[in-house]
């Protein structure tokens, strides 16, 4: 579903992202790891066509899609940070969501709902706390129904319950066979929804394989211990 | 587009800024119109006020506003949109809502007492062409450097060239080269600056332009007919659209 | 003429003389009125034309036209009679030539329309025209559409008094001056209205004159215009809206004094245009929306006092050829430029002024600022020197500039400042 082929990317002298090819299909589940740095957002800024890459090619469902914006109808993003307009009200953002997206006729607002978004709906979104941000976030990545789900370390801010009822999102879209992309630094949350790890280092690869090879492979069976053994190799 | 546009309109309704822009303009007209009899004159006060006001609150405001709608431009480029129409509808809205407040602040003083004659009429052109040239401007400035306090700063000495410094250099010049003939060569300096260009193009409207001699005898022959107009009005776009196009080519590759 | 006495009798030497006595005795009295004879002119009149008229009248008549429309030019003068129009006849030229030419003193005409004299670009045709005469009076008359409308050439003590003369002039050549005098001298122009022409009031070579309460407006050119023409005075006239407004040219010894000069605007207006004039006297005036009030060249020894400048572009252009020019007492008020020059060693003298754009202070309450003032700016010494930096003019920088050297002059001429700037109108 996403091709990715030797993507580079330098910012000045650092070399974010060093011919990093990669592919990723339907259904699955992937956790993005790797230390700071290592160049995980950036490729989901690539992704997103929100960074330009030096060179190197993106495909998704074959198609060429840098310089291209159609294709972000099939992505539902969430960051890791949410910045929002500050004097919007969240009524207003959403509203506005669906104004620009009104090519989608049925809408996933089954997150709205578990969040009680509607609660805080004529609070302007400056107002919010980081974690209602992120719960705003969430429902908005959501809302759309995409193919793709790019959630950048989606639990950060959460409470607990909120972080449940996310991996439990989570599940039930992996069910409709989508794509999910996510990175996070929480090893129990990763074995809990994901199915494949990719871990980055310095720009490019380092390994991607599924969780159970890698459990296989150095003989753990705990999933922080086996990539801890795979980093130190 | 027109919906990105609508909510940055509404975004910067939200922030009283323009508005008390609005009310500051439109206090400063009718008090201008209610101190002097003679509208004429009125206009020309006015004229002072905006050509230094205008540009100013206008390059400064969509700077900041550029800056503070990174969030929002971010929120918008992970969706399915070009992010031209993006840069375009921030453009758009803030240069927009800052000429409405110009209409409304010196424009409907103007038309309602600015007596009759086109001097009125080419005050608000003018005006009105300033708005949206400095804030092509700012966004130049603002997609140049990432750092918020850099870009205001670079837009401020943007302001101050086009305000005060080119003056300054092209009447060194004419001074130097005083023993040629310059009516060509500052008809083309003026061109070179907006402010000026409007500067004049107001004056060679109004009765003062008599004091102009020779150099405004022949701007007036040059501006009174309507090759004239059309070429200062070409002119005027031309530095809408020249700094606004280059901003905008980097800001399609910037990354966000 | 016929014969007052007869000196084919033989008399006696004092019998002649007292003969003659009588004579002049009754020469006096027939002048005046006794013999004078009424020739009437009119439709049903003993005569229907005025040329008819004048020439059967004698010395001392009157020919008094009655109202109506007389299609006559070419009327010739050369008789010491008065021309009465009752009830505004009007004389209509058909533009043939001159309408009337007058070569006798003491001619009085009276009361006319005068219309329709052709232009020609060669000889200048008049409405009325006085050669070489003395004591004539043109009183009350109208010209309409003439090339030139009065012209008096080599006169002396003519009265032109309470005429109006409004042409309808679009170019300088294809127009004549409204009141034209040429080699004249003591004569009186008075109360005239004149529009329309090249020049209102042209004077050249004319001496010992006044000029009074006249009003000089829309003329193409000058409103007024005299070269070499000294001694003359001119009062209470009001010159508005000329071309170039008013011109004096190679003169001295003049007075002008209580006239209005006002809306001489244009690239190249004046209010008073003044070159070559020496040991004058300008007071009294009022130079209002002029684009120059004054604009001196090579004059020297004028006392330029209690003169109001108001919202004029320039209220004074003095060129560095002026010397020992006092200027005192005036008001300056709301000028763009007070005073401009494009020298730098000035000789005129400048004291008790009123200046609006003084911003001194008075201490000691005297009414006289305790700071000099300095009336030329740095950007009209500028714009004396390069021209196009007009196109600065309200530019931000320009106002900068200014404030600068008003607080630190350094480049405006040391000398050319005013030492007791009032601090009150006068």
């Amino acid at each position: 579903m996403i091709t990715i082929k030797n993507l580079t990317k330098r910012y000045g002298k650092l070399q974010v992202l060093n011919g990093l090819s990669v592919e990723f299909e339907r259904g699955q589940v992937v956790s993005i790891i790797g230390p700071n740095g290592s160049g995980k957002t950036t490729t989901i800024k690539c992704l997103l066509g929100m960074v330009l890459p030096d060179s190197g090619e993106i495909y998704i469902d074959d198609e060429l899609v840098l310089k291209q914006w159609e294709y972000r109808s099939k992505i539902g993003y969430m960051p890791q940070i949410s910045h929002f307009p500050e004097n919007m009200k969240v009524r207003q953002l959403f509203e506005m969501m669906k104004d620009i997206r009104k090519d989608v006729q049925e809408l996933d607002e089954e997150l709205i709902g578990l969040y009680n978004i509607q609660k805080m709906w004529d609070k302007r979104l400056g107002a919010l706390s980081g974690g209602m941000k992120q719960k705003v976030s969430a429902a908005l990545a959501f809302l759309f129904q995409p193919d793709i789900l790019i959630l950048d370390e989606p639990t950060a801010g959460l409470d607990p319950l909120s972080s449940e009822i996310l991996k439990a999102k989570i599940l039930k879209e992996k069910k409709k066979d989508k794509l999910i992309l996510i990175t996070s630094h929480i090893m129990s949350e990763i074995e809990e929804v994901a199915d494949d790890i990719m871990c980055m280092e310095e720009g490019n690869l380092r390994f991607y394989s599924s969780i159970a090879a890698l459990k296989e492979e150095t003989g753990e069976s705990r999933l922080s211990k086996a990539i801890a053994k795979l980093m130190m190799r | 587009m027109e919906k990105v546009i609508k909510y940055v309109l509404y975004d910067i309704l939200r922030n009283r800024i323009v508005i008390g822009y609005t009310g500051f303009l439109l206090l400063m007209s009718l008090g201008l119109f209610q101190l002097e009899n003679d509208p004429s004159k009125a206009v020309l006060s006015l004229l002072n006020v905006v050509l230094l006001v205008v540009p100013l609150i206008s390059i400064i405001f969509a700077t900041i506003h550029f800056y503070n709608s990174q969030e929002f431009m971010e929120l918008l480029v992970a969706q399915p949109i070009n992010r031209q129409k993006i840069f375009y509808s921030e453009y758009l809205g803030v240069a927009l809502s800052l000429a409405a407040a110009f209409a409304i602040g010196v424009g409907v003083p103007v038309l309602l007492f600015g007596g009759s004659g086109p001097a009125g009429v080419y005050l608000i052109s003018a005006g009105i062409f300033l708005t949206f040239i400095f804030v092509s401007l700012a966004f130049l400035a603002s997609v140049l450097t990432r750092d918020k306090a850099k870009g205001i700063g670079l837009a401020l000495l943007l302001w101050f060239y086009f305000s005060l410094l080119y003056d300054g250099l092209v009447m060194m010049v004419l001074f130097y080269f005083s023993e040629y003939p310059l009516e060509n060569v500052s008809l083309g300096m003026l061109s070179l600056n907006p402010i000026d260009l409007g500067r004049v193009l107001v004056l060679l409207q109004i009765d003062v332009s008599a004091l102009m001699g020779y150099t405004g005898a022949l701007y007036k022959s040059l501006f009174s007919n309507f090759t004239g107009v059309l070429y200062a009005g070409l002119l005027m776009l031309a530095w809408v659209l020249l700094p606004l196009m280059l901003a905008k080519r980097i800001f399609i590759r910037k990354d966000l | 003429m016929r014969p007052l006495f007869s000196l084919e009798q033989p008399i006696g030497f004092s019998q002649l003389r007292s003969r003659l006595v009588d004579v002049l005795l009754l020469l006096l009295v027939s002048a005046s009125a006794a013999l004078a004879a009424d020739l009437e002119v009119g439709p049903r009149a003993r005569y229907t034309t005025i040329a008819a008229a004048i020439a059967a009248a004698q010395p001392g008549d009157r020919v008094v036209v009655q109202g109506g429309v007389y299609q006559e030019s070419g009327l010739q003068i050369n008789k010491a009679i008065s021309l009465i129009g009752k009830n505004q006849p009007v004389i209509d030229g058909n533009m043939r030539g001159e309408i009337l030419t007058i070569t006798s003193s003491g001619v009085v005409v009276k009361g006319f329309v005068l219309k329709n004299v052709e232009v020609s670009y060669l000889k200048d045709h008049a409405a009325i025209r006085v050669i070489e005469s003395r004591n004539v009076t043109l009183e009350d008359n109208t010209i309409l559409n003439a090339f030139f409308g009065i012209y008096l050439q080599r006169s002396v003590d003519c009265t032109i008094r309470n005429n109006t003369v409004r042409g309808e002039g679009t170019t300088e050549t294809g127009s004549g001056n409204a009141i034209h005098l040429w080699y004249c001298d003591s004569s009186r122009i008075e109360g005239n209205r004149v529009s329309g022409h090249r020049d209102g009031i042209y004077l050249e070579f004319v001496k010992e004159s006044s000029v009074s309460r006249n009003l000089s407006e829309n003329n193409l050119r000058y409103g007024l215009h005299f070269m070499f023409s000294d001694g003359n005075a001119y009062r209470h006239n009001v010159f508005r809206k000329n071309g170039a407004g008013v011109a004096v040219m190679y003169t001295r010894n003049i007075v002008m004094e209580h006239n209005t000069f006002e809306q001489n605007w244009g690239s190249a207006a004046y209010g008073l245009l003044l070159k070559e004039i020496s040991r004058s006297v300008i007071a009294h005036n009022t130079f209002v929306r002029n684009t120059t009030g004054i604009y001196m060249e090579g004059s020297s020894r004028l006392d330029i006092r209690q003169n109001n400048f108001r919202e004029n572009g320039w209220a004074v252009r003095l060129l560095s050829s002026c010397v020992q020019d006092t200027f005192q007492q005036n008001n300056f008020i709301g000028n763009t430029f007070d005073i401009a020059t494009n020298g730098n060693s000035q000789q005129n003298y400048f004291a008790q002024n009123y200046w609006d754009k003084y911003q001194g202070y008075d201490l000691d309450k005297d009414r006289v600022g305790d700071i000099p003032y300095r009336p030329v700016s740095l950007y009209s010494m500028v714009v004396e020197k390069v021209p196009p930096s007009i196109m600065f003019m309200r530019s931000f920088i320009v106002d900068l500039m200014d404030a600068m050297e008003k607080v630190f002059p350094s480049f405006t001429p040391e000398k050319l400042l005013d030492e007791q700037p009032s601090m009150v109108r006068w």
